[in-house]
């Protein structure tokens, strides 16, 4: 590990003046995506700042009936909220099926959002990666690769988001507080915080220098049933392959709302509200699951490793749906 | 609280299993190294040093976490409780008992880091947290299915998960039957 300057701020503006005052500083929470990354030389942050005495570890009904989540509760405790078990099964689910329970003890609500790809060339420095060493190439694309990405992916960086509770909150439409460095508040909904790679997929997040996470808002949840399937290489404590993040409401036989999100195949918390507004007003069955399914995958590219990802969403999108409108025809 | 330099020794006071020990560290020593490396508590093992085995877990204020991925400067106002701290070869507790007579363990070096995080499992189920397999009520008693899957951060190479899963399942019966 490259040894650092290390501050621990006692509060919200002290760590955001302290970010101020070293533009390259990094925040450090749970620490357990960022110091894995530093102990292997991945990520060289100059200065940590250690956000962990901070008071943002509140959950709060806000007024519109929604949820206000500090960005340093863990997820092991917003899985385990009442709150968040009885009206966002979804996405105590999708936290549950992720890490293991040390992991969920320490890893933050802010932390998980920002946690980099586990692209196993990306993990290697002695690999070429355009995400960790611009301009360097993509070993994945021609390699082994099959944990990447099928959707948005670029001819420079084909790596997969790996969070779960971040796939949850995307079809939640969770939005995203923060403050600048000047104090200033932000307020963005979830996609808005990542960025697709393009040509640089050394950036994964559109947060500026120093800018902090403060909260995840979750809106009022939508009527109906939740789901989230994962499908993974073991029963556990392993990442996605593919999962699908699903709520949906039926009434009188007929779909009437409809929002999904799919994680393990894109370099963000994939949406599609094509393939949503497929479903309204129809009746479920089979086939409209296939037809969704279809335009989910309507642009879906294997790089060969992982083209069975293609499939595997399909199958996960058409059983998680089944799970939701129980066994239809 | 002003920047530590790159090369300068943070001070950091960690109390583990009720002592406190006021220690002068580097800032990359992570709260691994400090139990092991600095108060020879060597108990708490060193798996893969990347949250990917279990070895390391250790209670921070009664919850289990991995040793390996937080720095030692990060718990300066915690409790933590280690292997030590449970149990002595004269004196083992309960669980460690428990381990001993189910045959839950081979080579022995993934035991500490099992024994730590059943400890904080069970009083997560005690709680009445959710996991992957599903709800339940607080007083239930814990089945095989669900510490297999609360235990999953916990690798095992000799692979003694069957007696694992048994001496958890015995102790959390024990302890339901004195309680
Ligand atoms: C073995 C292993 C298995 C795992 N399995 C899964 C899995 O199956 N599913 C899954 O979803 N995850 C999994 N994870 C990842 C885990 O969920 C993340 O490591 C964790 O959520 C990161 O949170 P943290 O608080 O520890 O982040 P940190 O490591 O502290 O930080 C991560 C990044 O976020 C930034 N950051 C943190 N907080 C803020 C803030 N408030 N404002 C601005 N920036 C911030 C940091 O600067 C850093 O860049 C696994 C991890 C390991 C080690
Ligand atoms: S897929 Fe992205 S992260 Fe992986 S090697 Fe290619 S550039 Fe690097
Ligand atoms: S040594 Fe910490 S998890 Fe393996
Ligand atoms: S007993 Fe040998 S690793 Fe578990």
């Amino acid at each position: 590990m490259m040894p650092f300057e290390y501050l621990r701020a006692g509060n919200e503006a002290d760590a955001l003046q302290a970010a101020a005052d070293r533009p390259d500083a990094r925040f450090i929470a749970g620490g357990t995506n960022l110091l894995d990354l530093m102990k292997l030389g991945i990520e060289r942050p100059p200065q940590l700042i250690d956000i962990g005495g901070l008071d943002l570890r509140t959950m709060a009904e806000t007024p519109d009936g929604g949820l206000r989540i500090g960005a340093l509760v863990t997820n092991a405790e917003l899985a385990a909220h009442p709150l968040v078990r009885a009206r966002y099964p979804l996405l105590s689910q999708a936290i549950l099926a992720g890490a293991s329970g040390q992991l969920r003890n320490k890893a933050t609500t802010g932390g998980n959002l920002l946690q980099r790809t586990r692209c196993y060339y990306f993990y290697d420095p002695a690999s070429p990666c355009n995400k960790r060493e611009p301009g360097t190439g993509c070993a994945a694309i021609g390699g082994f690769n099959r944990i990447m990405a099928i959707l948005g992916t670029s001819a420079h960086c084909i790596a997969s988001h790996p969070s779960d509770m971040a796939v949850a909150m995307r079809a939640l439409d969770a939005r995203v507080e923060t403050r600048q460095r000047d104090g200033q508040m932000e307020v963005r909904a979830l996609d808005a915080l990542y960025r697709l790679p393009g040509e640089t997929p050394h950036i994964d997040h559109t947060l500026a220098p120093g800018e902090l996470i403060t909260a995840v808002v979750l809106p009022a949840p939508l009527n109906g049933r939740q789901r989230y399937r994962k499908v993974r290489d073991r029963a556990s404590y392993a990442f996605a392959l593919v999962s699908v993040a699903a709520t949906l409401a039926v009434e009188d036989g007929m779909i009437v709302q409809a929002a999904m999100a799919f994680g393990g195949v894109a370099p963000m918390p994939w949406r599609d509200r094509t393939a949503e507004a497929l479903l309204i007003g129809q009746t479920p069955s089979q086939a409209l699951f296939e037809r969704c399914a279809d335009a989910v995958t309507a642009e879906a590219q294997g790089q060969g490793g992982n083209d069975f990802k293609i499939t595997l969403l399909r199958r996960t999108l058409a059983a998680c749906l089944t799970d939701l409108t129980g066994n239809v025809p | 609280m002003p920047w530590i330099e790159a090369n300068a020794n943070v001070a950091v006071t960690l109390t583990v299993n009720g002592v406190s020990h006021r220690l002068e560290l580097d800032a990359r020593v992570t709260l691994l190294d400090a139990l092991r490396e600095h108060l020879r508590l060597t108990g708490t093992k060193k798996g893969c040093d990347h949250g990917q085995c279990g070895a390391c877990t250790v209670l921070v204020n009664g919850r289990r976490i991995n040793s390996c991925l937080s720095l030692a400067a990060m718990h300066g106002a915690d409790n933590i409780t280690t292997i030590e701290g449970l149990g002595t070869t004269d004196a083992l507790h309960p669980l460690q008992a428990a381990f001993v007579a189910a045959d839950g363990l081979q080579c022995g070096y993934c035991t500490a880091g099992q024994i730590c995080s059943a400890m904080g499992m069970l009083e997560e189920w005690r709680a009445g947290w959710p996991s992957h397999v599903g709800e339940h009520a607080p007083a239930e008693a814990i089945t095989a299915a669900e510490i297999r899957e609360r235990m999953s951060g916990n690798l095992c190479r000799c692979a003694a998960y069957p007696r694992i899963v048994e001496a958890i399942q015995r102790y959390a019966g024990d302890e339901g039957a004195s309680t």
